[in-house]
């Protein structure tokens, strides 16, 4: 390990990315109510995997990881957009972003 | 001179860009959507040939890698997307009329799926996947006026982005336990520790649910029947080819080449996946009674046997499987040409009912449906016979007898629910004739249906592309 992370370790970063991951995944799942709260629960798991990125570059002395991370924040930033596109088209057709509402097909 | 390698991607990139604004710059009364279609596919014939002729080599730091199986790939993708662009030039949305961002779109997701053929390094990885796949949420949802189209966008979009989401976390996993993210980097440092921490197996497992899912193969296949139903028909057509083929490039390359060594580990994931892909896509089918859905979950049971290739891990199977999804983009195109043909007063109809007689009303159209039918079931001597009877014979070498059993079984369940759409066609009442077909669809079910009836003419060539592209990824 060439850096120590500001004096805490690899272990407390990876636990909390491991959170916000868990989070992220419930949140989508679990959640019966709003089509934006998906969204933002997508943000979260794709933040979790940065906040790997950066820890492991930073502990492996290796910059590529926190070059991808760039990356991801770029593209995260693309599939926003694309995806609230997605949701306001939805609304528009169906009148509702409530995730109960998005049950035309089924079977 | 890293940019030769990538050549066939950067004229295409630029192709896209030109095409795009050959479409904004017309005026309003003359609709760009043909002159558009028609350019999208002289790009993609152009970048083919130029793929075709690219030299071998690594470039840009070992991030881009062009060898025989990019190549191979590249070329399948292609035609995936030139064929789904012909497909595109009869489509009418709801609301009448096609705009011409729909081939641009095909364009770049295509371009997509290019650099995941040619993959070195996990970053390409994701973001070929994701250039690849954001342009198909919009794809799926193109059809703005429609209500299902709209939904089987949003639905492909949240769990086409969970799927991203857990992939990049295991690419941050292999990462951090692997210290590299380059494929031969990864490949070295397995060889000499002798065997995979438990991190780097946790992020080995979240990559294969990732690509997985992209494959629909279970169980990460819940979106494909929505989204296959909602989306329009050309879309539906190229979302089944193109973006498969890519995903299964990167799964043969980083399966075959950084995580080759742990085949022992992984073969036993991916069998599992294999046959319940196989055994639910077969099952789940049978009492479809829509055919859009039908084909999501047949495309379901058709990536087990893809996978059944990879389970393998041999040179012959890489190869069976190669051969396997090449005669599977083409019978594929020509199903849903069949299925954008079938239309009443302009309206789109999917039931398997409204194809009863159409032996009687469109006699031509039902043979070629009847061809595509067998060669899905795998009946000798159509394409899907031999896809099939090359990824048996692999896992018969393997020693993989159980998976080769639950096979055959499935390939007999197969055989029930694609038998069924022939008697409807031939043997029930007939239902009113559809719409005359546009020539762009006749030419796509005429053709399609000779190289899926005569695929035994051009097998040798295929067979022996495959073959190297198998053994330039094994060696």
């Amino acid at each position: 390990m060439t850096h120590d992370l500001g004096g805490v370790g690899l272990g407390p970063y990876l636990t909390v990315s491991a959170i916000l991951l868990v989070l992220g995944v419930f949140g989508i799942f679990l959640n019966r109510k709003n089509i934006i709260i998906i969204l933002m629960s997508m943000e979260l798991i794709l933040l979790s995997a940065n906040l790997n990125f950066v820890a492991f570059s930073s502990a492996l002395g290796d910059l590529s990881g926190q070059v991808f991370t760039l990356f991801v924040l770029t593209i995260a930033a693309a599939e926003a957009a694309i995806g609230l596109a997605i949701v306001t088209v939805f609304f528009r057709n169906r009148g509702s972003i409530q995730v109960e509402d998005v049950t035309m097909m089924k079977g | 001179m890293n940019w030769i390698i990538a050549f066939p991607e950067l004229v295409l990139t630029l192709c896209g860009l030109v095409i795009l604004t050959v479409g904004v710059v017309q005026k309003k009364s003359t609709n760009p959507f043909a002159a558009c279609s028609m350019l999208t596919i002289a790009a993609f014939a152009i970048t083919g040939f130029l793929v075709t002729v690219s030299p071998d080599g690594s470039g840009y730091e070992h991030v881009f890698v062009n060898d025989g199986f990019a190549r191979f790939m590249k070329v399948l993708s292609l035609i995936g997307g030139a064929l789904a662009t012909i497909m595109t030039l009869s489509y009418r949305g709801t609301s009448g009329g096609g705009r011409f961002e729909l081939p641009v779109l095909i364009l770049f997701s295509t371009i997509g799926t290019m650099l995941m053929a040619s993959s070195d390094n996990m970053m390409t990885l994701f973001v070929g996947l994701e250039l690849s796949s954001l342009a198909i949420y919009i794809l799926c949802a193109f059809d703005r006026d429609s209500v299902v189209s709209s939904e089987s966008g949003l639905k492909y979009f949240i769990l086409g982005s969970l799927a991203s989401g857990l992939l990049l976390y295991g690419i941050s996993l292999t990462y951090g336990y692997g210290g590299t993210m380059e494929y031969g980097a990864i490949r070295t440092v397995l060889i000499q520790s002798g065997g995979a921490s438990l991190g780097l197996m946790l992020g080995i497992v979240f990559l294969i649910a990732g690509l997985a899912f992209k494959l629909s193969a279970v169980p990460f296949h819940m979106w494909t029947p929505d989204v296959y139903q909602g989306a329009p028909t050309p879309v539906t057509a190229y979302l089944a080819g193109a973006p498969k083929i890519a995903t299964f490039a990167l799964i043969l390359r980083i399966m075959a080449g950084p995580f080759g060594a742990l085949a022992p580990q992984w073969q036993l994931l991916i069998e599992m996946i294999s046959v319940l892909s196989m055994v639910f896509g077969s099952l789940a089918a049978i009492p479809q009674t829509n055919i859009k859905r039908l084909m999501a979950y047949s495309s379901i049971g058709h990536m087990g046997y893809a996978l059944m290739g990879l389970a393998a891990a041999t040179p012959g199977g890489i190869r069976g499987t190669l051969v396997y999804l090449t005669t599977y983009l083409f019978m594929n195109v020509g199903v849903f040409a069949g299925i954008a043909a079938m239309r009443r007063k302009g309206h789109e109809t999917t039931d398997i009912a409204d194809l009863s007689g159409l032996g009687r009303t469109s006699p031509g159209l039902a043979l070629m449906m009847a061809i595509f039918m067998f060669s899905m079931l795998g009946m000798p001597p159509t394409a899907g016979f031999f896809g099939k009877l090359m990824v048996f014979s692999a896992a018969y070498g393997a020693g993989l007898y159980g998976l080769l059993a639950i096979g055959a079984i499935t390939s007999a369940i197969g055989a029930y629910y694609y038998l069924r759409i022939v008697k409807v066609m031939y043997f029930d009442a007939s239902a009113p004739a559809f719409d005359t077909r546009s020539p762009s669809l006749a030419f796509l079910s005429v053709s399609m249906g000779i190289v899926t009836a005569l695929f035994v003419l051009v097998l040798g060539p295929v067979t022996s592309a495959a073959q190297a592209a198998a053994s330039a990824l094994i060696g």
